[in-house]
């Protein structure tokens, strides 16, 4: 019977988990032990800069545990979408932490780095041969946006980590891949149930998230030629029918759909049986296959930010902040066209939290606050523009006054100078697919050997 | 009866940088049934609230988890310059006080 042993032991690289939990995950005996380590969801500042979320002390302690486990059991470690991002730059710092580990450790483990990040003339190529799709909810996009995205990277397939394997590697670092290529990789090469890899893959992408406690730890996933079969590694918890089915439905649009480079995942018909107080054993789910795409990635440098924020408790505009406001912004609107500074050369958006700053929408009739907190941004083409104009706004955020001809009120600053400075912002421009002749098109990989 | 009151639990999410979605754990036969059933959930009603297009408004009934699943495309993408709640963590609150 075929069967695939897999230890997912975090639901991304650097958020950590118990020891206990990790080691039990080590001695439950897997033949390898893999994770996620990115994301889009934090947004697309990683990606425009290629710089990674988490802080390097917390991803180097669970690298070192996952490389410490590798070595011991002479088993694979796999991490995908290195950096957050999955760009070039995030592989690469991830590899300088795997070789700072082995040289620590006195270990010596053969790495292959996978490489993710697009070329723009090679991506705009597809483009004019119609070979970019996009997907729905897509921006609409020309052949210029390849060059404005600082970054672009494909989403590798389980196809990547297989090449990497079979080149003897014990580490491998892919920059951005689907979450569940990584997991559900080895158990297609073992050729366990092509549906079940995907679909067991799919769950424990999170890793605790799909058991009863969600900052318990880790997963243990045992996959076979019908399905699969997962547990939590920690004691406290739990999976039940309930909690691995319902993990369908969380960050997917689709509760049972999942589009992956070779095929659909359609979990419609699985079956999740809890076979004790611990474990799920999950079948039923089916996988078809259709012409290969990747899916891209990419965002763009859009402007710089300037940040002020400005407490408000005065009575009279709390019982209807918005006028003031709008009277404010009149203002200053003339005072910014007398110095020529150009309407659509700078955007300006205020947030009254404490009125409306997460909704953006009209409170509730007699609604009065007790204090709210104003916040402008400003973006321009650059920095200095940017601050230019929230100075120009900054006497009147601290005085405008509620009636003409009243005494000047002074409002709230936090920060001495009230201006901060965000930096270049970034959007996310791609929301496509790309179609592929071979799943390894857009890819490459490096081996190195780490002493 | 509101939403709110009658659903177990309501929370919300970025599905990728394009999409939200909002999963409504109704917690029994009844209260799915109720809830299910109700015009406050249709597209154009959700559509209204988030700004978004009534025709792009996909929803899943499940009855297996007492679960209804709406998904839209965001109004804008995650992170643009008039962001107000990067992961759509806080969006469900929107929809919490509709009458059933």
């Amino acid at each position: 019977m075929k069967a695939c042993r897999i230890f997912v032991p975090y639901g991304a690289l650097g958020t950590g988990i118990l020891e206990e939990s990790f080691i039990r995950g080590v001695e439950m005996k897997p033949d390898a032990i893999v994770c996620d380590a990115g994301s889009t969801d934090s947004g697309p500042y990683y990606l425009g800069t290629g710089k990674g979320k988490y802080a390097k002390d917390s991803v180097k302690e669970d690298l070192r545990r996952m490389i410490l486990a590798g070595h011991q059991r002479n088993i694979p470690v796999m991490v995908g979408s290195a950096g957050t991002c999955g760009t070039d730059s995030g592989v690469d710092s991830l590899c300088e932490l795997c070789r700072e580990i082995c040289r620590e450790e006195k270990i010596q483990m053969k790495a292959a780095k996978i490489y993710c990040q697009q070329q723009p003339e090679k991506i705009k190529e597809k483009y004019r041969n119609h070979q970019i799709i996009p997907l729905e909810g897509a921006k609409p996009i020309d052949e210029q946006v390849f060059e404005k995205c600082t970054n672009i990277v494909g989403l590798a397939g389980a196809e990547a980590f297989r090449e990497a394997l079979g080149q003897g590697a014990d580490i491998v670092i892919c920059g951005r891949a689907t979450d569940t290529a990584i997991i559900a990789a080895i158990p297609l090469m073992r050729g366990c149930n092509e549906a079940g890899a995907w679909h067991g893959a799919k769950i424990a992408e999170c890793g605790a998230l799909c058991t009863t406690n969600p900052t318990g730890g880790g997963v243990f996933l045992t996959f076979d030629e019908k399905g699969f079969t997962i547990e939590p590694t920690s004691l406290d918890s739990r999976c039940t029918a309930y909690s691995v089915s319902s993990h369908m439905l969380y960050e997917n649009a689709d509760p049972y759909c999942l589009r992956e480079p070779l095929g659909i995942l359609n979990t419609k018909t699985a079956v999740y049986e809890e076979l004790d107080e611990r474990r799920v054993r999950v079948w039923g789910s089916t996988f078809t296959h259709m012409p290969y795409t990747i899916k891209l990635e990419g965002a763009a440098h859009t402007g710089y930010q300037t940040v002020t924020i400005v407490g408000i408790r005065d009575r009279r505009i709390l019982k209807n902040p918005q006028a003031w406001l709008s009277r404010l912004e009149t203002y200053v609107e003339r005072k910014l066209d007398h110095f020529h500074i150009e309407r659509s050369s700078y955007d300006i958006d205020f947030k009254m939290y404490g009125w409306n700053g997460v909704s953006g929408a009209c409170p509730k009739a007699g609604y009065v606050p007790n204090e709210i907190g104003v916040v402008m941004t400003v973006t321009a083409q650059s920095q200095e523009q940017a601050t230019r104009i929230a100075k120009i706004y900054n006497p009147y955020l601290l005085h405008f006054p509620i009636e003409p001809e009243e005494q000047l009120p002074t409002f709230a600053f936090i920060f001495s100078p009230a201006e901060m400075e965000r930096g270049p912002v970034y959007e996310f421009m791609l929301h496509h697919v790309v179609k592929v002749e071979d799943p390894m098109e857009l890819f490459h990989i490096e081996t190195e050997m780490m002493t | 009866m509101t939403l709110g009151e009658r659903a177990n639990y309501i929370r919300s999410k970025n599905a990728g940088p394009f999409w939200m979605t909002i999963d409504i754990f109704c917690g029994s036969d009844a209260a799915y049934d109720q809830i299910g059933k109700s015009e406050a959930l249709s597209p154009e009603s959700i559509a209204g609230i988030f700004k978004t297009n009534a025709e792009a408004v996909r929803r899943f009934d499940i009855p297996a988890l007492h679960v209804i699943k709406i998904s839209m495309p965001r109004p804008y993408p995650q992170g643009s310059r008039h962001e107000r709640d990067i992961h759509s963590g806080q969006q469900y609150v929107q929809i919490l006080d509709l009458e059933l």
